[in-house]
């Protein structure tokens, strides 16, 4: 693994509490299991044989938000859907992050109307969007490994 | 901004809960609309008795996207792109819809090869649903591989539409008239390559569920229903002829040229879980035989019609035809107009009747648009599907409905 | 041909009541009376064969009168044609019988149109919003109601519309 060559003679390595603390957020970082429109439908093939999100950690997709750290928004935000959409970020536990994935979610889409939330980060605030419609495997498991950097970069007292 | 919702209170449910429930006898249940299993953003009330379902109360509306709205504010064409967001397993379908309203309303000619181009796409597209279908049927079964399987397949077919439209899902590939550009070179051989392969494939899934006493135990007899209720609920499509009832519109009503292609319908006879899942496998080998049938009698010759009042010039026609500018500005700034008056036109979507009842009103925009959806459908008939299961047995009856919600919410 | 002869049994039992026959493109639509859709369903139900409601919806023709058009479009499975029904609604007076008894299914396409047109049916067993969140105000698919239009960020626009944007707090 690489990692040998960094023990040196005494079995010791060195590092700050806040780089673990960050590695091991963004290795085991599991998603919550939520679709909403067609951007689902790309998240599921990103967790299929082809794209294979778990070589980033990322299999085990947990369908109760107290179990889970990241909020893939995948698809449309609707008026009616908003408030509960809300609720399921707010039972999600510290640390949390957002992912935006896909056009409706980022800013409307090509749905500027009654009906659609205008981008979810006026319900839930959101640190990566993923452009596209829908966005490629590829597309999403690029915007979870930006939102690895940005943990990566964090400060623990952040989420204190 | 949220809408501030207040929840909905038992007593506007009264007329559809039993009055056990009133007395604490019976208990009330949340599901979704944020649950795994039921495919999108579905709701349900759920009154159970122990383990057994007494009622089921869908509620819809999670994914409404004001779609036919959005559609009155934009040009025929432009509109377009709103129909692939609606049913997102089955987007070239939904565009065959829209296209074919558009052309019944306009009385507007497609070219030969256009429609077996056509045809050839909606049937992949079918088979991409129906393995989408399968992969999530059998996952909420508790059958992982066979989801890893389907959407190993399901890439072979996005491949395709991605060669020939450059979209994965949002194609956009069928214009009023015909089609967007020709295939490419490679196209024929991809297809062909996927259907040799595939009936390996089917088979594959088929040994894995077809027979095995798990799944047999799960399915069979759970959430049947009759063909004459199917019927009078307004069921269509693979719900519909695994209830015993024949018909496909592809059949009855052929639309772009499916009536020179010879294929079966598959049906089933009780209307259970077990059924719809193999009316389902056996409309992938059909469609096989249609793609294939399609391929061999691939005319050549151009893609879309040359009725200039409606289709756009080829660009090399600007440089040296008067004519030709006009007609270029007038519809990429105008668009065409269509006569005052309303069709409807009904295709077989994966799911059922997709039907597309367009009103014009003399002007470049629909006046309305109004999708009759399958999933719609499907959905209304879930509390009498579940009548007396297990909530575990729900999970298998939603996914064999097979229901999108974007295609129901609209 | 199988539609003429709905359109005879409709015409020998309602009379005057079938207002209009539009044909268009072949397609057949038959203008009634808003009284008598219940009766002309029930006939073409059991007397020809036509047992499928496929659809039902509504036009909104605001600010004409009458404003709302309804639109049964029925099929027959063993005859393989499909028949348009409408029935034109005057503002005054928004409310038409339920055919739910005939075609169960029309259950739901009669709350979609409550919901968004705000047409009253009677004797619906249960006519509540369906796509709409059920405190909603107005009936989004009527003409006057506005599409909800957001203005459009570009570069030039950009910070005036960033300042007034209600960004989620944690």
């Amino acid at each position: 693994m690489g990692i040998e060559s960094k023990l040196g003679n005494f079995g010791v390595a060195t590092t700050t509490l806040e780089q673990v603390v960050n590695w091991s957020r963004t290795r085991a970082m599991w998603p919550m299991l939520f679709g909403l429109a067609c951007c689902a439908i790309e998240m599921m093939a990103a967790q299929s044989a082809d794209y294979d999100m778990s070589r980033f950690g990322m299999e085990l997709m947990r369908a109760s938000p107290r179990q889970s750290d990241l909020m893939i928004v995948a698809g449309r935000v609707t008026r009616k859907m908003a408030p509960v959409l809300r609720r399921l970020y707010d039972q999600m536990p510290e640390p949390k992050w957002v992912v935006a994935m896909g056009d409706c979610c980022s800013c409307g889409g090509v749905f500027n109307n009654y009906a659609i939330v205008p981008g979810v980060d006026e319900i839930v605030p959101v640190d990566v969007y993923v452009a596209g419609c829908p966005p490629r495997p590829e597309g999403l498991i690029h915007g979870i490994l930006t939102l690895h950097e940005k943990v990566m970069g964090e400060k623990i007292k952040d989420h204190a | 901004m949220l809408h501030e919702q207040t929840e909905i209170t038992v007593d506007e449910l009264r007329h559809l809960i039993s009055d056990r429930a009133l007395e604490g006898e019976t208990m009330l249940l949340n599901m979704g609309p944020q649950h795994p299993s039921t495919h999108g953003v579905l709701r349900l009330l759920l009154e159970l008795d122990g383990e057994r379902i007494i009622s089921c109360i869908p509620d819809i509306g999670f994914l409404h996207t004001g779609i036919e709205k959005n559609m009155e504010a934009k040009t025929y064409e432009k509109a377009l792109v709103m129909t692939d967001r609606m049913d997102y397993l089955n987007n070239l379908g939904n565009n065959l819809c829209y296209v074919l309203a558009i052309e019944k309303l306009v009385d507007l000619d497609v070219p030969e090869r256009a429609m077996f181009i056509r045809v050839i796409l909606t049937e992949l597209q079918r088979i991409a649903s129906h393995l989408v279908f399968l992969a999530t049927h059998a996952l909420d079964l508790g059958a992982m591989s066979v989801f890893l399987y389907c959407f190993r397949e399901r890439e072979i077919i996005l491949d395709i539409f991605e060669l020939c439209s450059g979209a994965r899902m949002m194609t956009s590939y069928f214009r009023p008239g015909g089609l967007w550009r020709d295939v490419p070179p490679g196209f024929e051989a991809a297809v062909r390559d996927f259907i040799q392969y595939l009936p390996a494939r089917i088979q594959q899934y088929e040994d894995l569920l077809t027979n095995n006493p798990i799944y047999i135990d799960r399915t069979k007899m759970i959430g049947p229903i009759s063909g004459e209720d199917a019927l009078r609920w307004g069921l269509s499509g693979p719900a519909l002829r695994a209830a015993g009832i024949a018909w496909d519109l592809r059949k009855s009503n052929p639309y772009s040229g499916y009536e020179r292609f010879d294929f079966d319908i598959p049906t089933g006879a009780n209307g259970d879980v077990y059924d719809r899942y193999i009316v389902r496998i056996e409309e992938m080998r059909e469609s096989l035989r249609i793609i294939e049938q399609a391929l061999d009698n691939l005319p050549e010759g151009p893609i879309r019609s040359d009725n200039r009042k409606f289709v756009p010039p080829p660009r090399a026609e600007l440089s040296h035809s008067m004519e030709a500018v006009i007609h270029h500005f007038k519809l990429w700034t105008e668009g065409f107009s269509a006569p005052k008056a309303a069709v409807y036109v009904p295709v077989e979507s994966p799911r059922g009747e997709l039907g597309c009842y367009l009103e014009g009103d003399g002007g470049p925009k629909p006046y309305r648009v109004h999708f009759r959806t399958p999933s719609f459908a499907a959905l209304q008939t879930l509390p009498l599907l579940s009548k007396d299961f297990l909530v575990a047995d729900l999970v298998a009856i939603i996914s064999s409905m097979d229901p999108v919600l974007g295609d129901a919410d609209r | 041909m199988s539609v003429i002869n709905a359109i005879e049994l409709l015409q020998t039992n309602l009379g005057d009541k079938v207002l209009d026959v539009v044909t268009f493109r072949d397609q057949t639509s038959i203008e009634l009376d808003k009284n008598v859709i219940v009766k002309a369903c029930q006939l073409l139900r059991d007397q020809a064969e036509f047992n499928f409601l496929a659809a039902e919806t509504a036009v909104d023709y605001w600010p004409e009168e009458p404003r709302f058009k309804i639109v049964y479009q029925l099929y027959s499975l063993p005859k393989k044609v499909f028949l348009g029904l409408h029935v034109m609604l005057s503002s005054d007076d928004l409310s038409i019988a339920t055919i739910e008894e005939i075609y169960p299914n029309a259950n739901w396409h009669e709350r979609e149109i409550f919901d968004m047109f705000g047409i009253q049916f009677e004797g619906h067993s249960d006519l509540r919003r369906i796509l709409m969140p059920h405190d909603w105000q107005g009936h989004p698919l009527r003409k006057d109601y506005p599409l909800g239009y957001e203005e459009v960020q570009f570069t030039f626009n950009f910070d005036e519309i960033e300042r007034r944007k209600p960004y989620a707090k944690e």
